[in-house]
This record gives C-alpha cells, structure tokens and sequence, in this order.
C-alpha cells in the first residue's frame, strides 16, 4: 500500500484547516473553530497513518538490501527520517502536534491562524524544491542507531521553536501601536522575506521543465526572479519584492485589530512562546547538538568540526541560551525577547534548510 | 587605604566577568563571528574565497581584502587567536558569573521553610480560600494525606484553634542550572584535553599493507605503537543501482609480530586498540598498481576453489580440461545504451568486471565478461561456475586515526548536561502553605504557593488539592 495518498489528504486537511483558521480569525465564530481543529486533527491522524505506512514499505526496502538484518536494526534504519522530504513531512507532523497540544491545554484556537500557515509553507516548500520523495537505499553514513534519535529530537525541537515563532509573531503584531515601530518593521521584513523566497521559488518552479525541477535548490534557486542573470528582469524582481515588503507592512498591521477582538491576549502569547523554547531548547541541545556530536565522533572520530551545519546549529543555540538568560537573568521583556524568539527561527531554517541550500551554493558558485 | 582601592577594582572586574551583559555580548559575538565563518571557507585554497570576495567587492579589491580578512583570521577563523579568546571569556563569564550567584541559591535552599500569617498567604502569587464544614483536625488529616500522596514532606505548627500546613518540593532544581554550565565547562576541559594528549590523522592503507604510522599532515608523522595491516578494501552496492551500501576493510592489529586483533570495520563502526580508533573515512585506486584476481572455480558438482592470478594467466577449472586465460579487466563496466558496445564508464571500481578467454576442447574459444556485482554472470556451459571475487591489491582503505583521551568527560558532560536541563526547565521548586482556622462548626482554608516555574501547571495542582481535600471531608460527613 503506498503511503501518497494519506500524505495528500493530510495536506490537503492542513491548507483547508488553515484557510479555516483565518476565517475564524476573522467572524470569531466557534462552529468554524470547531471546524478548523477537527480538519486539523483529521490531517494529523491521516498523517500518522501515511508515516506509519511508509516505516513499513522503508522497512520492507531496507530488507530486501539488508537481508541479513534484525528487526530491532532494520526498524532503526528505516525510520522515514532518512532525507529532505521525510525530515520535512516529520517537521510538519511535529508542529501539528504540538500546535493540538497546545490548543487544547490553553483553550484557544487563535494560534492555529499562525501555525498551520508554517505547515503550509512547508508542505509547498516539499512540492516546488522538487525533493524527491522515493524510498532510497540507506548510505553508510546514516547507518546509524544515532539516526532515528537524533533527527526525531532535532526535528521535535524544531517544531516546538516553530510554535514559538508563530506565538512570537503574533506577539509582536498584538502590540505594536504605529507602523513606524522598529519592532513591526523587523517583524514585515522577516514575514516578507518568507513569503518572498517561496514565492520565488514557486516561479522557478513553474518556469523549469520537470528534469530541472529536481535540482531546483541547487541549481536554479531563484534564476528566474531575483538572481536572474538578465538584469532587467532581476531589478523588477527586487522593485516587486520591495513593493511587496511594503505591502505586507501595511496590511499586517490589520492583523492587530482582529487578534484584539478574540480572547488572545499577549501574555498568553509571550507564554506560549517562552514555553515551547523550554521545550524546544533542551530537545535540540539534546538530540542535535549533543546526539549529534556523538554520532559524529562515532562514525568519523571527530565530535565537533566547525562545519557550516553544527556551526549554524550552534548559533541557533547561541540565540536560544540568549532568549533564556535575556528573559530571566537580565530581565528583558516584550518586544525584545520576542525578537529573539523570531531570530531563533530564522536560525533554525538556516541551520536546517539555507546550510545545504545555500551555503553549498554560494561555493561551488564561488569556485565555477 | 590602597588595600581597600585594590578590593573595589578587584569587585568590578568581578562584577564585570559575572555580569549578564557580558554573556549576552559574548553568546551575540560568538553567534555574529560564527556566521562568518561559515560564508568564508575555512582552510580553503585562497583563489576559491577571493573568487567569492570578488562577488561581494569587486574582482580589484579582492586580493586585498582577502589579504586583510587573512590577517584577522577569518580563513581559519575558529582556530584563529580572537576567536578562541572569546572561547576563553564565555568560560570564564560562565564560571565567575556561576560562582557570584551560587551561595545566593544555595542560602535560598537551605533556608528553612517557616508558617505564614493568613494576610502573607494571600498575597502569594498563587492563593485560594474556602470554607468547609467539618473539624480542624479532619480538615489537617485529609489536607495532609493528600499532599502526602503528592510526596510532599509536610511540617505544621498547631495553635489552639488553627493548624498551619506548609511544604515544598524540588529545592533542589535550583541548582540544575549550575549543572548545565558546570557541563558546558566540562565540554570545554574534554575538548582542551583532547586537543593537548590526543591527535586527528589519517592513513592511506593499500591492500595487503601494513604500516607502524598515521599522518597529522603530509609532512608530520605520528608514530603508532603497533601496526596495523589492511587485509582488503570493499565497496558493496545496493543490487541493481550504484548507491554503496557499505564501505568496509578487514584491519588487523599487529604487535611484537603477533595478530592481536582482526575486525572488518565500516562507516559508524571503527576498530579501537590501545586508545587510537581507525575509522573507514574513504577509499581509492592505487594508480598503476598491478593486483591480483582472485577467482573462485567451481566445477559443475565438484570442489570450489580459489585462485589468485595475474593479468594475462591462464588456470583451469579442475577436472574439465576447459582452460581460460584472463584477458581484459574494467573497473565499471557498463554497456552503451546507444551503440551496444561495453564502456568503462567510472575509473573507481564501480561495477568490476573481468574478460575471461575459456578454451574448451573441441569447441571453439570464446570470450565471457564476468562481473564481480552478479555472480550469474560467471555460469558458463556446462554448469561450472567461475566467480569473480575480488581484485585485490590496487585499492587502499582511507582510514581516520584518531586518539581521544578528552571525548569520556565529553560524553559524561553529555549525560550531566541532559538531566541538568531536564531538570532546569521540567522540575520546578513548589511552595505550599495551608492555614486552616476553625470557625464556629467550620474551618476556613486560606492555601497559597508559590513556583519558580510553570506556573500554570501549579496553578492546577493547587486547584487539584483543593478539590480532593473538599471531596474528602464530604464523603466523610456523609458517611
């Protein structure tokens, strides 16, 4: 039985729970809640099942490479945690629970408008980076008993400074009194330059042919608009986006209005955002940095090599350590801690996405 | 009067070195520095970064900002003198800053826990009140069994006509975050020994090999106090595809000329002796190295058996009379969709195959390509069975040799760094006090506490106490 189809509904219930998640933002009306929340847990339920079945084909794959294999080992190596698409569908999987978690401990629906949108932006990022979403064969180095530990940890402490991020953005947006904020400002920039670079990558996407689309990330990152090498159609790429960034600027600030009318408040969002960083800070120190270390000093003898990936996992910890000892040691609050949980999650995407995008990319640029 | 200047510039450096502000400055330094690091390749040739610095200034400037950036050590940034010098603050801010504030934490611990005035526990930040029907001393038994139940260690001072409750739970989780800088420290002193009394090298081993050393770089030689001897070399492929499913070579330790050890080792599973681990990190072609095939010959029902042979030798498959002379090797054999011919298509030892010449009596000679990845290739009339094992002796191990007597503190500051933050963010000190008054056939219960976290969760735990209590002292009314 293939695995696709409870993923695609699950998609489908996430982008639908999401559309319905705004609409009550909007007419504040319980029955849509109730709605948003049961879409939202009939894409999760979906969900599991799609990953459960697809441990069970990788399970049957892995064997038949592997025939000598243990159960104990063969369950180990086939964990859908093996590459890009399974580490994204598992962070979506990861932020949906916890978003659930939290809906039902805090009684509130509000904050589902600014986390589903995080999973949809995943879900499109999966379709349009053009990451392949077979069953591969295992290579040695992710051979591992490491693998399902640290990448599960990684991934739900990822999720949780995702949840974070939505809390802390939607923080910011609550109390911002004037668009001339500096605060509001940072807050447009950053939601802009999301939106921006997914929107950019979903032209790349539609302007390749399907053969280019599976090294859209590699080799066609954003050609067609802004690194455009006609330089005509690069600046009116950059003026549009620009113009863009204004205009998220400018309606978001809407978005207070309507957040004021439902029973959210910014303490319960400043907590929100505190709470899922204690939880997510000791699980990526944990499984990321700390499983990871180990694993490498396991397989190449080294725990710690200042590579582009641990050195940006580092720095997310660095920000991280950061929010904790601003907020209760220097007693920072509000805005500036908010901030930091923002800048977190940017970190994070780097740490996870923009290493292996970008980075690789901009040397072998570099050097070609 | 100068002994008390000397005192007042010694409590500010110290005060400086324990401050907040320092460690928001070092963790924003060490994060801004970092990033840098990761843009500019380290170690890198300089061409392939004045080609990048060429994007961000200019194709003139480049080679002088390069010269600049060198200067500062930004192309070997996390070894250069500044960047470990920020290493050296953010050690010394944790410790001095850990120092300054534990005797606070520790007082605020030992302090023993005293009974509050009813006003004091109403302006906790968690209070309740409510008045039950029933006796003092019911009211304190089932307010105690129930805490009780909860492990909390209660103490009570009793007056004529009240009785005061008071606890508290997990003091000592106050400490976890001196645990978790104490194992960042730890971190750093494993690190630093390992740097001082190990080593990082590596070895290049052919097949069939042994060498007595390992490099730290081409020129510096480590000497190992034992040998060690590569036995063979393999890459084993996922049938049908070229993706590699395991890199492995059988090593064999050596010493005084006797095998103390064999292991075959793979990626994720090294071979450790004496200290020094080898670590399978790559693998190679010898250029122009004339090896050995090595042929497993089988004879339709008969004895298996095996032969090593050079280019151009000839064997025969016992008993048969059919002979065969090995003809034409290739590392990766493949067959030209388009125009049908077979290609070398890689130079590694991809898909190996061997060009064997059989001559069998009365029939004419014939040409069998066999191909190590599918033995079916090696059936040939008759039933024989001719295997293409191996070619042995053209291809080296790429070992990792490292010697690490720092990474045990490492890994037990691993473990000390997990319960600590466990417990730094999960365990929270609770304070409980319940004053119960008697009031004419009735009690009044003033409960108030206090957390030093997740104040929502206590908040529900007051409540829970609250109603159980409640419940109790019904059902026994009832009774």
């Amino acid at each position: 039985m293939s695995s696709s189809i409870f993923f695609d509904i699950s998609a489908g219930a996430y982008i639908v729970a999401m559309i319905t998640y705004v609409i009550y933002l909007v007419v504040k009306n319980n029955t849509t809640g109730i709605i948003a929340t049961t879409l939202t847990i009939f894409g999760f339920v979906s969900q599991s099942t799609a990953l459960i079945i697809r441990w069970i084909n990788s399970y049957h794959f892995w064997l038949s490479g592997n025939p000598t294999s243990g159960v104990i080992e063969s369950l180990l190596r086939s964990a859908p945690l093996r590459n890009l698409y399974e580490s994204l569908v598992f962070f979506i999987w990861s932020l949906i629970l916890i978003h659930l978690f939290i809906e039902f401990k805090y009684k509130n629906r509000s904050l589902g408008a600014f986390v589903t949108p995080i999973a949809a932006l995943a879900l499109l990022f999966i379709d349009i980076s053009g990451t392949s979403k077979e069953i591969q064969p295992l290579i040695p180095a992710l051979q591992s008993n490491w693998l399902l530990f640290h990448v599960l940890l990684s991934f739900l402490g990822y999720a949780a400074f995702g949840v974070s991020f939505g809390a802390a953005s939607a923080y910011l947006v609550m109390v911002t009194e004037s668009k001339t904020e500096k605060t509001y400002i940072f807050w447009s920039i950053i939601t802009s330059i999301f939106l921006i670079v997914l929107i950019g990558m979903g032209i790349d996407f539609l302007s390749l042919s399907t053969a280019e689309r599976a090294e859209l990330i590699q080799n066609h990152f954003l050609k067609t608009t802004l690194r455009s090498p006609s330089g005509g159609v690069a600046a009116i790429s950059w003026v549009v986006s620009i113009a863009f960034m204004f205009v998220i600027w400018q309606v978001g600030h809407g978005l207070k209005k309507v957040l004021t009318g439902l029973n959210l408040t910014p303490i319960m969002l400043d907590e929100i955002a505190y709470k899922s960083i204690a939880v997510g800070f000791p699980l990526f120190t944990i499984g990321g940095l700390i499983m990871g270390a180990i694993w490498a000093n396991s397989a190449w003898g080294k725990y710690w090599t200042w590579d582009p990936k641990e050195t940006w996992s580092l720095i997310t910890w660095f920000v991280y350590a950061l929010y904790l000892h601003a907020r209760f040691v220097a007693g920072w609050k509000g805005k500036r801690v908010a901030i930091l949980a923002v800048v977190g999650f940017v970190a994070v995407i780097f740490t996870y996405l923009g290493v292996n995008l970008v980075l690789s990319g901009l040397h072998a640029y570099g050097s070609g | 009067m100068e002994e008390k200047e000397k005192k007042d510039i010694f409590e500010s450096v110290w005060k400086f070195l324990a401050s907040v502000k320092l460690a928001i400055f070092v963790l924003i330094t060490l994060a801004v520095s970092s990033i840098v690091g990761t843009i500019v390749e380290q170690k890198a040739e300089p061409a392939q970064n004045i080609a990048l610095l060429a994007k961000f200034f200019g194709d003139s400037a480049a080679p002088t900002v390069y010269n600049i950036f060198a200067k500062l050590g930004f192309m070997d940034m996390y070894g250069s003198w500044w960047f470990t010098a920020f290493l050296v603050v953010f050690s010394i801010n944790l410790i001095v800053c850990s120092i300054d504030r534990f005797p606070k934490t520790w007082r605020l611990i030992q302090t023993p826990q005293k009974p509050l005035s009813d006003t004091a526990i109403k302006s906790m930040p968690v209070k309740k009140e409510l008045t039950l029907k029933t006796g003092v001393n019911v009211a304190r038994d089932e307010f105690l069994n129930i805490l009780k139940a909860s492990r909390y260690r209660v103490f009570e001072a009793s007056e004529p006509d009240s009785v005061r409750l008071y606890t508290q739970k997990g003091k000592y989780a106050r400490l976890a975050v001196y645990v978790v800088h104490l194992s960042i420290i730890l971190i750093f002193i494993g690190a630093i020994i390992g740097i001082r009394f190990g080593f990082k090298g590596y070895l290049n081993l052919p097949e069939g090999r042994t060498s007595t050393i390992a490099y730290e770089s081409p020129t510096k030689q480590i000497p190992l106090d034992f040998a060690v001897k590569c036995n063979w070399y393999d890459t084993q492929y996922y049938e049908g595809i070229d993706t590699p499913r395991e890199f492995q070579s059988e090593l064999v330790i050596i010493e005084n000329g006797k095998e103390v050890l064999k292991k075959v080792i793979e990626v994720n599973d090294p071979l450790t002796y004496k200290g020094i681990t080898f670590y399978q990190a790559s693998y190679g072609m010898m250029p122009e190295a004339a090896g050995y095939f090595v042929l497993d010959v089988t004879p339709n029902g008969g004895q298996e058996k095996r032969l090593w042979l050079k280019n151009g030798d000839s064997f025969e498959i016992p008993g048969t009379g059919i002979t065969g002379r090995i003809y034409d090797f290739s590392p990766a054999l493949t067959r030209n969709p388009m125009t049908g011919k077979l290609t070398t298509y890689s130079d590694s030892m991809v898909n190996p195959g061997l060009a064997i010449e059989f001559d069998q009596p009365g029939r004419d000679k014939f040409i069998g390509w066999i191909l190590k990845r599918y033995p079916d290739t090696g059936l040939i009339p008759g039933g024989h069975s001719v295997k293409f094992v191996d070619y042995w002796g053209v291809e080296y191990t790429g070992l990792q040799v490292a010697k690490d007597p720092g990474v045990w503190l490492i890994y037990i500051a691993s473990v000390i760094m997990t319960v600590g933050l466990y417990v730094c963010f999960f365990v929270s000190n609770k304070k409980i006090w319940i004053n119960i008054i008697d009031d004419n056939k009735s009690v009044n219960v003033i409960i108030g506490g206090s957390t030093n976290r997740n104040r929502l969760n206590f908040e529900q735990e007051i409540d829970r106490i609250l109603s159980h209590a409640t419940q109790a002292i019904e059902g026994r009314s009832n009774k």
